[in-house]
């Protein structure tokens, strides 16, 4: 070994001890579970019996010829964009309102952020509490003007409605926060010289504020997508999937099949279905990405 | 010119005011009801108009709540498993991002190992669940603290952002200690660590949000009110008392809220500006 190799092993050496317990437990339980969760997939078994008996690809077909699958596959869509719009929506107001030159805008942001750092199981208590509707605050307001609460245990489409509307109230603070920090970074002499041509404040939205935040909202828009997707606690605490699997959503399914009736198999498919479908999500995303930073 | 003192207030900017007095009532308001809720008696909260302030505010609920479920030992168990996977968490990442950026060992060895935390960035946490429970009750450590630690106990993500932090700071000083002799170890910790801080409390402030707030990990891998931690003894709480006694529910809720709040009243500068850097750089 020469000379210039002992400095170069040495710190090779450095970084494997520096990185090494941080990258094994990333693989231990980030990358085996992927390999693992298509493995099981493939058997069927009940997480306690000794024996797994392999099915092939038996627990797909069977989990695609399912129309129970392809409603949790459309209230997953439905839950997913009826989230995201709203929130991208509410946070884009509240980044403009909020980017005034308004006293008390910065106790405000706080205000408004808060909810995001909140327990998902906690905050959906207090909604749950909120839409009761024998003695919820949504039910005694209503009272006021005579009208009956919709109930929202019961109704499919107003259980829906329900945790979409608690998930907008945890997450659009995280948008607008992101969407300040944009509006703060566009150059102010575009609005400047977009007033000297005449445009007005719809041209300035429409053409300086928007196309300049693009990079933003799409940050909002995916990270929005992967939250919704992800979310569990709101859905578990609020509805249980429920009424009637109007409400069971890719994930939560995932807990029911594998948690509630200890079918590993199909809780393998779900694993490797979500992950797909999160895969193809990312690779968009870093296509689009990339094409805004090309222009 | 003598010019008007008293700044005139136009009217967008009474509209402007109007605006955010609603989004504060929009945002304030489930939080506000949440709290004096948990100071109402059982037969106000029942009763039909109710009231929004409490007529003759109580505090029993808070020790009803305690006493109902074994409160105080899933407080021990949140803050057991918060501290120890936040304190893993941020070393894990310092190191980890120190060596991607400060070693001298060959590119393809840092880029390997930089490519494998890019990748895990790409895999949500909800979904290898099944997979983990597997391996932790092969282990047996199902319904332990190594069961719920474990699989929180490395961020990809803070990693990665420790890493963009390391790599926007100035190089000549670390160069400078490297020439005074200082060895690997001495310029993480007494060069890069004080450096790196804002972004290390970033990741550490995240660590505990989603530690403390983390349910659906938690809900499978403990199945003892040892073990249990504070949602999912919440969630036990709901359970037991159904719809019976939302004043004691509430006051739960206080318990596993209150934390976060606290926490974010005193850091909230930290958190917001390391929420919008990291979508700045990401």
């Amino acid at each position: 070994m020469n000379r210039r190799q002992i400095p170069l092993l040495r710190e090779s050496l450095t970084l494997v001890g520096f990185v090494i317990l941080n990258i094994t437990l990333i693989c231990a339980f980030t990358f085996y579970p992927l390999i693992q969760g298509i493995q099981l997939s493939l058997y069927q078994w009940d997480f306690i019996s000794p024996f797994k008996i392999f099915v092939g690809a038996r627990n797909y077909v069977r989990m695609f010829g399912d129309r129970t699958f392809w409603q949790i596959m459309r209230n997953t869509f439905v839950f997913t964009f009826s989230t995201v719009s709203l929130t991208v929506l509410c946070a884009f107001g509240l980044a403009l309102l909020l980017s005034l030159p308004l006293r008390g805008r910065e106790w405000t942001r706080g205000v408004v952020f808060l909810p995001t750092l909140l327990s998902g199981a906690a905050i959906a208590l207090v909604f749950n509490y909120i839409l009761d509707d024998r003695y919820g605050m949504l039910t005694q307001f209503l009272h006021i003007f005579n009208i009956k609460s919709p109930s929202f245990y019961t109704d499919p489409f107003w259980a829906m409605a329900g945790i979409v509307v608690t998930m907008v109230w945890k997450q659009a603070g995280y948008g607008a926060v992101i969407l300040i920090a944009g509006l703060q970074g566009i150059d102010h002499t575009l609005y400047e010289a977009a007033a000297i041509d005449g445009a007005g404040r719809r041209a300035r939205l429409w053409y300086i504020t928007i196309p300049s935040l693009a990079p933003m909202l799409l940050f909002v828009v995916v990270t929005g997508i992967l939250g919704a997707f992800q979310s569990f606690d709101i859905i578990k605490v609020m509805t249980n999937g429920g009424p009637i699997n109007a409400t069971n959503v890719l994930v939560y399914n995932l807990y029911e099949r594998g948690f509630v009736n200890f079918e590993a198999g199909p809780a393998g498919v779900l694993t490797v279905v979500i992950f797909v479908i999160m895969l193809v999500l990312t690779i968009l995303q870093l296509q689009v990405g990339a094409r805004n930073n090309a222009v | 010119m003598p010019s008007n003192t008293r700044p005139r207030i136009s009217l967008p900017q009474i509209l402007a005011y109007i605006a955010m007095a609603i989004v504060i009532i929009l945002v304030g308001l489930p939080l506000i009801w949440m709290l004096f809720a948990s100071f109402k008696q059982t037969d106000e909260i029942y009763r039909m108009p109710g009231t929004f302030f409490p007529e003759q505010p109580t505090l029993m609920n808070y020790p009803a709540a305690w006493n109902a479920v074994p409160f105080g030992r899933y407080f021990a168990n949140s803050v057991i498993t918060t501290v120890v996977a936040t304190a893993s968490k941020m070393i894990l990442a310092l190191f980890c991002a120190y060596a991607l950026v400060y070693t001298k060992a060959p590119k393809w060895l840092k880029d390997g190992a930089f490519l494998l935390i890019v990748a895990a960035l790409m895999v949500p946490g909800q979904v290898v669940i099944v997979p983990n429970y597997v391996t932790m009750s092969m282990l047996h450590w199902a319904d332990s603290y190594q069961g719920i630690i474990l699989p929180n106990a490395a961020t990809a993500f803070g990693t990665f952002l420790l890493r963009q932090y390391c790599l926007g700071l100035p190089y000549e000083v670390v160069e400078a200690a490297e020439i005074d002799g200082a060895s690997h170890w001495q310029r993480l910790w007494l060069v890069i660590m004080p450096m790196a801080q804002p972004a290390l409390v970033t990741v550490g402030l995240f660590a505990v949000v989603s530690e403390w707030n983390d349910f659906l990990w938690p809900l499978i891998i403990t199945n003892t009110n040892e073990m249990r931690t504070l949602p999912i003894g919440l969630y036990r709480l709901y359970q037991t008392e159904g719809l019976q006694n939302w004043g004691i529910i509430m006051a739960g809720t206080v318990f596993v809220v209150a934390p976060i709040v606290l926490l974010f009243v005193r850091s909230q500068k930290f958190i917001i500006e390391g929420i919008a850097a990291g979508a700045v750089r990401g």
